[in-house]
Parts: C-alpha cells; sequence; structure tokens
C-alpha cells in the first residue's frame, strides 16, 4: 500500500525509551492538565465550551513575555541566562504570577463582555460557542495586528525571540530516564497548583459554591449563593491556572510565543478535559497526564509528524466509547 | 412592569432594526407569488452575473481581480448553502467543514494532477483532457458524501457542544493527513497542473477561457469560473430548496428545534441527521472541486481549521437557515476583505484585520440578533400554499356572510 510509507510502527521506539517518553509526556500533561482546569470549570457551571481559553493562554505567554522582558530586564538573546538556581526560581515566581494576573484578568474581562450579555438574554447554548468562537479570533488577531501597534515588537506574525532563562539540564535519572531541571520545575510546579486549586473547591466556602452551582444553579441561587460572583471566580481560577501553565510552557517550548501558539494546545486541553469527564476537576488533571503520555507514546510508535493526530484520534476515541470520560461528568457530583 | 418590559422591547427594537437591513426586503419577497418569485430571481442573478463585465465603480476591488474575487465568493457561496444545511436546517454544529472542501479539492487533485500516483489524466489515463474535471466533480461530490458518512456514523450519536468538538478534531485530521502523507499528497508541496474545463479554445488562449493565461480584461478566467460557479449554485439552490420543503426538510427543522421531542413524535433522528451530513458534505465537495479547479494548485495550508470558522461566520451572517441569507453572508465575508485589502489605518491593512472584524461581528451580532441579518422565518412548511388558500377563502365567506 502506498500510504504504509508515511507511518511508521516503531514498538521497538516504544518499549526501548518507555521511561524517558514517560517522564516528557508527564511534563507536557501536566501543562495539559492545567489548562484543562479551566475548560472543565467554566464547563461545570455554565455548560459551555470556553473555545477562547485558549486565547487565554496566549495572553499568559504574552504576559510572560512582557514581565521578562520589560519588568525585569532581560533582553532576549539566544544563548540561556544563569543566574543562579534561587535567583532564577524567584524570577519564574514573579513572572508567573504576572502571567497569571494577565491570564486571570482577560478570563474575567472575557467573562463580562462577551458571556454575560448572553446569559441576560438566556441565548441557546450554540449561540455561546459561536460567541466563544468570536472572542477567539479577536483575541487572536488582535495580538497579530493590534498588539504590534500598541507595543513596539509585540505580536506579529512572528515568534517572539525567545528569553531562556533555564537551559535544560539533566538533573538525575530514574528507570534510565533523564529528568531535566525543565521537566522537574513543570511538574513541581503543576502539582502545587493542582493541590491548591484541588482544595479550593474541595474545601472551601466559595469551592462548594461553585460545586453547588454547577450541581443546580436554581437552588443553589435560593439557598443565598450569588451565581454572577460564582461564575466570575470559575473564569478567574480557569484564568490564573492558564497563566501559570503558559509561563511553564514557555520553559519548555521559549519560541513558542506567537498569536496562533494557544489553539492547537488549548483544543488538546479540552479533550484531556473531556477524557478524564468534563466538569470533573481531578477528571481534566488525570486526562491532561494521559493525554501527554498517551501522545508521546504515539509519537514514538506512529512517528513525530503525527503527534497531533494521535491526540485527536484519542479525543474521538473517548468521546465515541465513553462520552463521560474516565472519571465521569458533573462537577457537583464527583466530590459526593 | 409593564412599562418597564416596554421600554425593554423598544430598546431591543431599536438594535434589532440597526441590525436587520433585510426585513422589509423579506417582506416584499415573502408577498410574492411563484411565477414572480421566479422572474425576479432570475432577473436577480442575471444582474449578479453581468456584474463582472460592467463593474461599477464604487464595488470594484482595486489592486485585484473583480472576477476573481466574484469567483471565490460563489464557492464560497456553495459552502455556505451546504454548511447552512448542516447548521442552520438541522442544527448541527460542524467546526470541521473545511475538512469536506479539502476532500473534494483533494480528489479532484489526486486523480489529475501530475504530480499525483493516482493520476488518471494523460496518454495512458482514463480521462480524455478536455473532459477530466468535469467528470471528476461527481467523483469528488460522492467521495465527499462519502466521507460525511463515514465521519457521521459515529458521530452524530453526540450531540452539541460535543459534536462540534469532534467535527474540529476530525477537520484538523483531513489537513494533517494531507500534510503528512507525502507519497501520495506531495505533502507540503501541495499538487499542481490540476485539469480545468477545456472551453472556448483559440489562437489567443490555447488553453480556453478557464484556464489561468486567460488574466486580461473583464471576462478573464475568474469571471468564468463565477459564471460556472453561479450555474452550480443555482441547481444546488433547487436541490436544497426542494429538500428543505420535503419531509426530509421538515424532520431537520423538528430535530434543530428539539431533538427529543422529534424522536418521540417519530422522526428517525439519526438517520435524518445523517443525510443532512452527508448531503451538506457531498456540496462541500463540489466547492473544493471549484476550487481545485480554478486555482489548479492544493496544498494542505489552504484548508486550514480558521477556514472553518469563516464558512461558519458567512453562515450565521447570514442566518442560520435562510439559504438566500448565507449567500449574501458569503457574499460579506469573501467581499470585505477583497474591497479594504489596500485600505490603510494607523499604519495596519484593513484586509489583514478581516478576522478581527469577523470576529467582533459575531460577537455582536449573538448578543443583539443571534438570528442573523437575514433570519429564516418559520411557516407552515408542508401545506403553506392550500394552508393560505384554504384561510383567504373562510375570509371571503365570513364577509360575505
Amino acid at each position: 500500500m502506498l500510504m504504509a510509507a508515511n507511518i511508521n510502527f516503531n514498538v521497538d521506539g516504544l518499549i526501548g525509551g518507555f521511561w524517558q517518553l514517560t517522564v516528557d509526556g508527564l511534563s507536557w500533561g501536566a501543562i495539559y492538565a492545567l489548562v484543562a482546569v479551566g475548560y472543565t470549570l467554566v464547563f461545570g457551571v455554565l455548560r459551555l465550551i470556553n473555545f477562547a481559553h485558549s486565547e487565554i493562554f496566549m495572553l499568559g505567554m504574552f504576559g510572560t513575555y512582557f514581565c521578562l522582558d520589560i519588568i525585569l530586564g532581560f533582553t532576549p538573546s539566544g544563548n540561556a541566562y544563569n543566574k543562579g538556581v534561587l535567583l532564577t526560581i524567584v524570577y519564574l515566581a514573579i513572572a508567573m504570577i504576572f502571567a497569571m494576573l494577565v491570564s486571570g484578568s482577560a478570563a474575567v474581562g472575557l467573562e463580562f463582555i462577551a458571556y454575560r450579555p448572553l446569559r441576560r438574554r438566556n441565548a441557546r447554548p450554540l449561540t455561546f460557542l459561536i460567541t466563544a468562537i468570536g472572542m477567539s479570533f479577536v483575541l487572536q488577531e488582535f495580538v497579530h495586528f493590534i498588539l504590534p501597534q500598541l507595543i513596539k515588537g509585540y505580536g506579529g506574525s512572528n515568534a517572539q525571540q525567545p528569553i531562556i532563562l533555564v537551559q535544560p539540564k539533566a538533573q538525575f535519572t530514574i528507570f534510565g530516564a533523564t529528568v531535566s531541571n525543565v521537566t522537574l520545575v513543570i511538574v513541581a510546579s503543576a502539582l502545587v497548583l493542582a493541590l491548591l486549586t484541588d482544595i479550593a473547591i474541595n474545601r472551601t466556602k466559595f469551592g462548594r459554591g461553585i460545586r453547588a452551582v454547577a450541581q443546580d444553579s436554581t437552588t443553589a441561587t435560593l439557598m443565598g449563593v450569588s451565581r454572577e460572583r460564582i461564575i466570575m471566580t470559575t473564569f478567574l481560577i480557569g484564568g490564573l491556572l492558564a497563566g501559570a501553565a503558559a509561563l511553564l510552557y514557555t520553559l519548555k517550548v521559549p519560541q513558542g510565543i506567537i498569536y496562533s501558539g494557544g489553539f492547537l494546545l488549548g483544543i488538546k486541553a479540552f479533550s484531556a478535559a473531556v477524557l478524564g469527564g468534563i466538569g470533573n476537576l481531578r477528571g481534566a488533571l488525570l486526562g491532561g497526564l494521559i493525554l501527554g503520555v498517551m501522545e508521546n507514546y504515539g509519537q514514538a510508535v506512529f512517528g513525530t509528524q503525527w503527534r497531533d493526530v494521535v491526540a485527536f484520534v484519542l479525543l474521538v476515541l473517548v468521546l465515541l466509547i465513553r462520552p463521560t470520560g474516565i472519571l465521569g461528568e458533573s462537577l457537583g457530583k464527583a466530590r459526593a | 412592569m409593564s412599562h418597564q418590559a416596554g421600554s425593554e422591547t423598544s430598546k431591543n427594537t431599536a438594535a434589532q432594526r440597526l441590525l436587520a437591513p433585510g426585513d422589509g426586503l423579506r417582506q416584499w419577497w415573502d408577498g410574492l407569488g411563484r411565477p414572480a418569485k421566479w422572474l425576479f430571481g432570475i432577473l436577480g442573478f442575471g444582474v449578479l452575473a453581468l456584474l463582472p463585465l460592467y463593474t461599477p465603480g464604487f464595488i470594484d476591488t482595486p489592486g485585484i481581480s473583480f472576477g476573481g474575487t466574484m469567483a471565490a465568493f460563489v464557492m464560497i457561496a456553495i459552502i455556505a448553502i451546504g454548511l447552512n444545511v448542516v447548521v442552520g436546517q438541522a442544527g448541527l454544529l460542524d467546526l470541521g467543514y473545511v475538512g469536506f472542501y479539502a476532500v473534494g479539492a483533494y480528489t479532484v487533485a489526486l486523480l489529475t494532477s501530475p504530480d499525483s500516483p493516482w493520476n488518471k489524466l494523460g496518454a495512458a489515463g482514463f480521462f480524455s483532457k478536455d473532459w477530466a474535471w468535469l467528470s471528476c466533480v461527481p467523483i469528488a461530490m460522492a467521495v465527499t458524501a462519502l466521507a460525511g458518512l463515514i465521519l457521521g456514523t459515529p458521530t452524530l450519536r453526540l450531540r452539541g457542544d460535543y459534536l462540534a468538538i469532534v467535527t474540529l478534531g476530525f477537520g484538523e485530521i483531513i489537513r494533517l493527513l494531507a500534510d503528512n502523507l507525502s507519497d501520495v499528497t506531495n505533502g507540503s508541496r501541495g499538487l499542481n497542473q490540476i485539469a480545468y474545463p477545456r472551453v472556448g479554445e483559440s489562437d489567443r488562449l490555447a488553453n480556453g477561457v478557464f484556464s489561468s493565461g486567460n488574466s486580461t480584461g473583464h471576462a478573464n478566467y475568474g469571471t468564468w469560473w463565477f459564471w460556472l460557479g453561479l450555474l452550480l449554485m443555482i441547481g444546488i439552490l433547487l436541490l436544497v430548496g426542494n429538500l428543505e420543503r420535503s419531509r426530509v426538510g421538515r424532520a431537520w427543522v423538528a430535530i434543530r428545534e428539539d431533538e427529543d421531542a422529534a424522536e418521540v413524535m417519530g422522526v428517525d433522528t439519526f438517520k435524518f441527521k445523517l443525510w443532512a451530513f452527508v448531503i451538506g458534505a457531498g456540496i462541500g465537495g463540489l466547492s473544493g472541486a471549484l476550487y481545485a479547479g480554478q486555482v489548479q494548485y492544493v496544498a494542505p495550508t489552504n484548508f486550514n481549521i480558521i477556514n472553518s470558522m469563516l464558512f461558519l461566520v458567512a453562515v450565521v451572517l447570514g442566518g442560520q437557515g435562510n439559504k438566500l441569507g448565507v449567500i449574501f453572508g458569503a457574499f460579506i465575508v469573501v467581499y470585505l476583505p477583497n474591497r479594504l485589502l489596500g485600505v490603510h489605518l494607523f499604519g495596519v491593512n484593513l484586509g489583514d484585520l478581516k478576522y478581527l472584524f469577523f470576529g467582533l461581528a459575531l460577537v455582536v451580532l449573538m448578543i443583539f440578533r443571534p438570528q442573523g441579518l437575514f433570519p429564516v422565518r418559520q411557516q407552515l412548511l408542508a401545506y403553506a400554499s392550500s394552508a393560505k388558500k384554504l384561510l383567504s377563502k373562510a375570509d371571503d365567506s365570513k364577509a360575505a356572510a
């Protein structure tokens, strides 16, 4: 068959590099997981696929870059900076907080401008989705064409000159797989953030409000929960995590800061959310990790160019076989 | 309370009037009888067909061929009609429609491009040189409809938002396949020298009026493709119009309005959704075949997912469910960026900003007029004319009594 030449079927590569692939996949998965939380929370509360969430992530990447470039004064160069471990962590923390603020406020602004007027008009679900697509356009094209007019050297058709703060360097080996400092930072920060979010949703009063609205918004309103405020908080949490994910992503792919850089990652993160069971917080985290790892395995077996196809096929298969995802839907019911 | 409601409606109507240029036009159109509709329809399309020959200055597109723009318009219009069957009639949000466009274009390309291993053109080939493109068109439509069937069978059990994302994934998979299967599709280099109709060959135009060599004057190859596309579009319009008025069309509307209720009433929802998907896909394939013929070159980058969004904008802007409305939507989507191509404002080329404007238009429309500029009007679909007669008879008898 003619087609076969373009697809490998290299199982030996998978078995040989299994642990390395797993470790790398986990670092991708951690990023997917953080973005997926934004999708899953909003879906849980509003039954809306927030299509523009990928652009919130993209704005986070630009926020990171802005912070490193202008606030912290790193000039882009091909070489990595070497500031020592402690100082680098401080810089990264500052950049992460800034990126989180950018993405968080963008998410809340998005909710306020685009979705709130629709809710007031009792629009149909499809209307929400089309609005989300529209906002996704608007944000992308804003960075593509308007941002370069506002801040010189930002946005436009090309990716930003990378600022490399952390040079990837092997730290230790586990099962024969080398773990680099970048992977370590990504997985550790994602773990901390996931834990914090889980506590916020499952143990705090606000979290109870979110779960209540997700379960039954009318009754929750009757019980004295402010639905509007809950929705805003939900968007805020999703935005904050997307900002953090954006910083982690730029550590892994410093040359990936471009206006269209959020799109594919957003779809994959959404797939991760569906994989784990959309509307379910822990499902999103689990789904992200699984997607990241599976994608890496698929890439090893079929060849690098099939990486994205693996992710989409996985999404389609999950939706066909178990549309409610691995852990089941519903934010409200997840912690019964 | 009542006062508040009154002010609310007046505010709404003010915004709606602003966004509804077509309401008066539609009322006039609905008031016409069937022969009058045909007459005005033929007149309208006739004027449209003559536009590239006698282009008024204010609608001309400086810097780019007006005929070419109109050819692109008619392709997107056919796509919008096809997507309208899926989104507007049956209410299935398909975000990967560009995939069908790509399948249609690649079918023609693979069968007739010398770069393709499956090329059937040439000395030993199956197709004759003159009729290759035309004979590929039904094949492209059939292959695309089959692709719709293959895609639809598993996915149409999903609903609403899930369906949207799965179709998005499929659209992207098709593009990635075109990109990665480089043995067959020539990868990102694309396929060249696709067949086109060899009509009107003369000394001046050795390859006929549809070849890109015919690039000067008003009746250039863009205009010829526009005329061909317009003919096909009218055919598709008649076909879709008949479907709309049939049992199938009524089933689609029922599914769109309330799938559960339709199911309870005995509509085989899955079957009719699949029909919508397959018919929509076939129409998308037709447009793809037109595209491949005109440009004579296909490459994966032409089928990015953002095109899917653009098609959706055309449908939503024009008015989901209204097949004439979506043609207008397609016109806006194609014409405005070309018209504004050379216009600069604050150092930004307005033609570049098309996606920004379309995004904004979507957001604003969804808030103030979610049904689009020319919304479809619900009418008595099945027995409209006989019911009208019955009612007027009743009125007459009442007047007589």
